[in-house]
């Protein structure tokens, strides 16, 4: 019964919200190019929905492909990173560097020496990769350290140590990185798109907006917002359902409390 | 018959980065097959002692010296099992095959016959978090033994488990080394559980560690309950207990200040 109840009340909750919105729009008289009420938002959904849809799997396929690309660069570089320390050393301090510009400043100059599609690219991926990189880096040296001195006892190698112990520690620390560099990723992407704006023939959803703002078309520019929050949804119940699938067996996350 | 010891520790110093002098000057022979206890006060330098046979750490000045010309296999239990929580139960006990190149395939049978050994034969696709810290225990014991170790050593390993299991524990541990024939190297805060286990007992001084009491108590036999009723047992824990409490009465541990 409490399941049920758990379930009902925040669905609930929600449609009273868009209801709430739908009323104060009707009875407040606000023109749609002001706020738009979500019956014509979800109007628009369908009514565009060839474009928007197109524009969608562009950004997705776009951040996905960003986070592929940090997430395979970022682990390579953490694994690299805890077995030569003088490498750490000299390359964090310049991944640092790069997290902390914001994307939005970098991503014009980036226009300037590539591509559009390229560029925004490009962006998804810095701002996706740190996160990963730093998560994983951490992982790999919290490794329990009796368990350092059992591989040590046994006289594993570097590498065995690496595959067999600190690789799988490191898992649930690059997971949960992973799902922060998720929504990064998305952020990155819609960022450059906005920067790249008219001038590009990037067809993402952020073109989108910027196109429908230009055309005063509001309720078009809600309904690329909308879905650019269920692209950023489905990123993180995609990998929220990668980290549980990875660690339902053994991690003290996954344990049901009752 | 070969009466020099397993190992020895002659003259072992050691102290840490922080200045902490840990060990001075420890003198300790251990003979092939007795069941040592070595017992003091926290921070005495009995797991560095350990540490130091195990090859984890290295003296700052002193040798340690094996019987033969290199350190036989070592098996090692630590306060904490130390499994791998990623790991099931049978590929914990694998990993010192493992990380000698020995296959899943053919290490199985040591497995099985390790996990017998300590009564979870029927728990190899179990995880870590699905058994009680006894349990836990008898994997980690188990991993230890897969190598057929000529040397066990063990860091206070039931210190953290409730009376009942750790008695249980200690029988298991006396069935085991009187069917391996293992040399074990044993580190506790209680005079009882050492009473109870050990073929001889050393009491070591507030740190720097040195060894204040070496006392013998009897060839390692399979002792059931009844001997804690015995004379030779209270006998062992009334003079195991005066040592400790002397060394108790001692001035505080001070810190290295000789230059």
């Amino acid at each position: 019964m409490t399941n049920v109840f758990d379930r009902l009340i925040p669905t609930l909750v929600f449609i009273a919200l868009i209801l709430g919105w739908e009323g104060a729009v009707r009875l407040a008289g606000i023109p749609s190019y002001v706020l738009p009420a979500p019956s014509l938002i979800a109007q628009t959904l369908v009514k565009d929905w060839a474009t928007l849809s197109a524009s969608l799997w562009v950004t997705l396929r776009i951040t996905a492909l960003a986070l592929a690309l940090a997430t395979s660069i970022a682990v390579a570089l953490a694994i690299l990173f805890a077995q030569w320390r003088w490498l750490e050393r000299s390359f964090f301090p310049i991944a640092v560097i790069l997290q902390v510009t914001p994307i939005i400043a970098i991503a014009p100059l980036l226009l300037v020496y590539l591509e559009p599609g390229a560029a925004v690219l490009a962006c998804a991926f810095l701002v996706a990769f740190f996160p990963i990189l730093s998560n994983t880096a951490l992982g790999l040296a919290s490794a329990d350290h009796n368990l350092r001195d059992l591989f040590d006892l046994y006289g594993a190698s570097r590498w065995q140590e690496m595959a067999l112990l600190r690789l799988p520690s490191a898992l649930p620390y690059f997971l949960g990185g992973l799902r922060i560099a998720g929504g990064l990723a998305l952020i990155g992407a819609i960022a450059a798109e906005i920067a790249a704006g008219a001038a590009g023939q990037g067809a993402g959803l952020a073109y989108r907006i910027v196109e429908a703002g230009y055309r005063l078309n509001i309720p078009r520019m809600f309904a690329a917002l909308v879905l650019i929050s269920v692209a950023g949804v489905l990123i993180y119940v995609a990998l929220e359902g990668v980290s549980r699938l990875l660690l339902r067996r053994w991690h003290e996350s996954s344990r049901t409390r009752g | 018959m070969n009466l020099a010891p397993l190992v020895s520790l002659k003259n072992v110093s050691k102290t840490f980065p922080n200045g902490v002098q840990a060990l001075n000057e420890l003198h300790l022979d251990i003979a092939a097959g007795e069941f040592l206890s070595l017992v003091g006060p926290s921070g005495c330098g009995k797991s560095t002692a350990l540490r130091m046979i195990a090859g984890l750490t290295s003296p700052d000045s002193g040798a340690i010296n094996w019987r033969e010309a290199a350190a036989p296999d070592i098996g090692y239990v630590f306060q904490d099992p130390t499994l791998m929580p990623w790991a099931t139960i049978f590929e914990n006990v694998w990993l010192p095959l493992r990380l000698r190149h020995v296959s899943r395939a053919d290490a199985a049978p040591a497995i099985h016959e390790a996990l017998s050994r300590v009564g979870l034969a029927d728990f190899t696709k179990a995880f870590p978090r699905e058994l009680s810290g006894g349990m836990k225990m008898r994997v980690s014991i188990a991993r230890a033994l897969v190598l057929r170790p000529t040397l066990l050593l063990m860091d206070e390993p039931f210190a953290a488990l409730d009376e009942i299991t750790r008695l249980r524990l200690n029988h298991d541990l006396l069935a085991l080394q009187a069917e391996l024939g293992m040399t074990v190297l044993f580190v506790t805060h209680s005079v009882y559980e050492s009473a109870f286990l050990s073929s001889r007992i050393c009491v070591f001084s507030q740190r720097p560690g040195r060894i204040v009491q070496d006392i013998p108590v009897a060839p390692p036999s399979l002792r059931d309950e009844s001997y804690r009723a015995s004379s030779l047992y209270i006998e062992t824990c009334k003079i195991a207990s005066q040592a400790l409490e002397s060394v108790m009465n001692e001035a505080a541990p001070q810190r290295a200040t000789q230059s």
